[in-house]
């Protein structure tokens, strides 16, 4: 299969240059380290003290942080997409449309550069959470499964930000609607309250929401004595749907871009 | 293949474009002959970077054909993308990465492997006249310096057509030059057809065999330089040529998009 061949070459020769790109100007991954700090020293230690929320035996902290790892992940990838509006501006785009590499590489390309990305930035999370010593499991099959929780979560979520990059196509229209996407997309999700707290309405976006399945299949692996809700068969496979479908959009949209 | 045999690079038939009803390019039919270098000329709004974008793939057009390096654009894409090359008007080449990496992308993505791509990317280095800053990041570079390394990117892998937008836009006298020699290089020893479009009459004066102009989306006229000076009057220029057949003079200032975006360009090149 020459055409397979080729088809991972390319994508590796994109995610090769991203990842260079992330590693020689990290400035952006160090201040969305911030944020997760926030939530989970500050929000995090006050709500602990409240006990409203039904967390089962875990400590709020340690309910929440598997959250707010998803939540890193959720608005770190959501703005990926600049990038591209940035090439495109540049003639990059162009360039890269000209060559006879497969479009869906140059997209798997990026994804899995934003799964890098994302798992460095779960690396911060782990690091605020043992300084919080929110107690994780350490078993390997535990990490294994988050690794490919924030590896797959990282895919979906930069995809559907390079999806709205090549509709919005302007850097002011695309940060407007990022803003808008992040809060309701973190809010109608069980990140930092579970889904039996929701109202009906919100309960069905929620379920529709993949950021649900991301927090509840990491806060199954994560966090000693975490439950989750769905078979992490079934999560996993609900994300790897959204992402595959996301994938052929963006595959789709891409060559609009040199318009 | 019948790429050898093929005696046109590019042909043309009543190929059209329109945006919203606005006819951009208007029934454009032109033949390329192998290995000449062939300026698209024209006012801004002529067409010319449209009729650039259809003949790369880049763009659908809204009806007639074209074949470039012997394959339909519309039918066989794949095939034509295997054969050019583009350089783009603006900054295509990656300002956070070095010129080895913008070249090793590049050679990948045009699917040249192993040995062959490190064989490559050392010629093109040495083409671009960038060894010595190789490794060092290309937003470092000077204009010129950038020109040359997106114009050894884009041939890489031997293209039989290189396209080029305004090659020259923004760039100083002597860089100017000195892609001007790249790219004569490269018609010489590669035997490259060159299509470019430019509205620096110089330019078309130094590189051109062949020329076009466009107004308003068609064909004004089409020639070879010395030909079309001698159909505007004795010692014509070619900022003759050009006034007599668009109707717009060269310095005219066009309007605030056209301006904001050449000076980005200039902006961006250093």
């Amino acid at each position: 299969m020459n055409n397979l061949l080729d088809f991972i070459l390319e994508t590796f020769a994109v995610t090769d240059t991203e990842v260079r790109k992330l590693l020689r100007d990290p400035t952006e991954l160090i201040s969305r380290a911030v944020q997760p700090v926030l939530w989970l020293a500050v929000f995090g230690q006050v709500f602990s003290q409240v006990r409203g929320i039904p967390t089962g035996n875990l400590r709020y902290l340690d309910y929440m942080t598997p959250g707010i790892l998803a939540q890193s992940i959720l608005f770190s990838a959501i703005f990926y997409g600049i990038a591209i509006i940035w090439e495109r501006d540049l003639g990059i785009v162009h360039k890269l449309l000209v060559t006879p590499a497969h479009r869906s590489a140059l997209i798997m390309g990026k994804a899995i550069a934003a799964g890098i990305r994302g798992l460095l930035q779960a690396l911060v999370v782990y690091l605020i959470a043992i300084a919080l010593q929110v107690e994780i499991r350490w078993a390997p099959l535990s990490i294994l499964t988050v690794v490919a929780g924030v590896f797959v979560g990282s895919c979906i979520f930069s995809t559907f930000s390079l999806v709205i990059a090549c509709i919005v196509k302007t850097r002011e229209r695309f940060m407007g609607i990022g803003q808008l996407l992040t809060m309701p997309l973190f809010f109608a999700s069980n990140a930092i309250y579970p889904l039996e707290l929701m109202p009906g309405w919100l309960k069905v976006i929620a379920v529709c929401n993949p950021l649900t399945y991301l927090v509840d299949a990491l806060r199954g692996a994560m966090i000693v004595g975490g439950q989750s809700l769905y078979a992490l068969s079934m999560s996993f496979a609900v994300m790897l749907f959204v992402f595959a479908l996301l994938w052929g959009l963006a595959t789709w949209l891409y060559p609009g871009l040199a318009r | 293949m019948t790429d050898a045999i093929e005696p046109f690079a590019i042909t043309t038939s009543a190929l059209s474009k329109s945006f919203d009803q606005i006819k951009v390019l208007d029934a454009l039919s032109l033949e390329v002959r192998q290995g000449l270098i062939f300026g698209l000329l024209g006012p801004n709004g002529a067409g010319k970077s449209t009729a650039i974008k259809i003949l790369t793939t880049l763009l659908n057009a809204s009806s007639g054909s074209a074949t470039v390096a012997g394959f339909d654009i519309a039918k066989d894409p794949i095939e034509v993308r295997r054969r050019i090359g583009y350089v783009p008007q603006m900054l295509s080449a990656d300002g956070a990465l070095t010129a080895i990496e913008n070249l090793n992308f590049s050679a990948r993505l045009h699917g040249l492997r192993g040995g062959q791509r490190i064989a490559r990317v050392k010629e093109a280095l040495s083409f671009a006249g960038l060894e010595e800053v190789a490794a060092k990041l290309v937003r470092t570079y000077s204009g010129g310096m950038i020109r040359r390394l997106e114009i050894a990117q884009a041939t890489l892998h031997y293209p039989q057509v290189l396209f080029l937008d305004e090659p020259a836009l923004g760039l100083d006298p002597i860089a100017r030059r000195t892609v001007w020699e790249r790219l004569l290089q490269l018609r010489k020893t590669k035997g490259m057809t060159i299509l470019l479009t430019t509205h620096d009459m110089e330019e078309a004066d130094v590189l051109c065999d062949e020329l076009a102009i466009l107004h308003q989306g068609r064909l004004a006229v089409m020639g070879n330089p010395a030909e079309l000076k001698a159909q505007v009057g004795e010692n014509a220029s070619l900022d003759d040529v050009f006034v007599h057949f668009s109707g717009v003079v060269i310095d005219a200032r066009g309007n605030y998009r056209d301006t904001r975006e050449s000076r980005d360009v200039i902006q961006r090149l250093g």
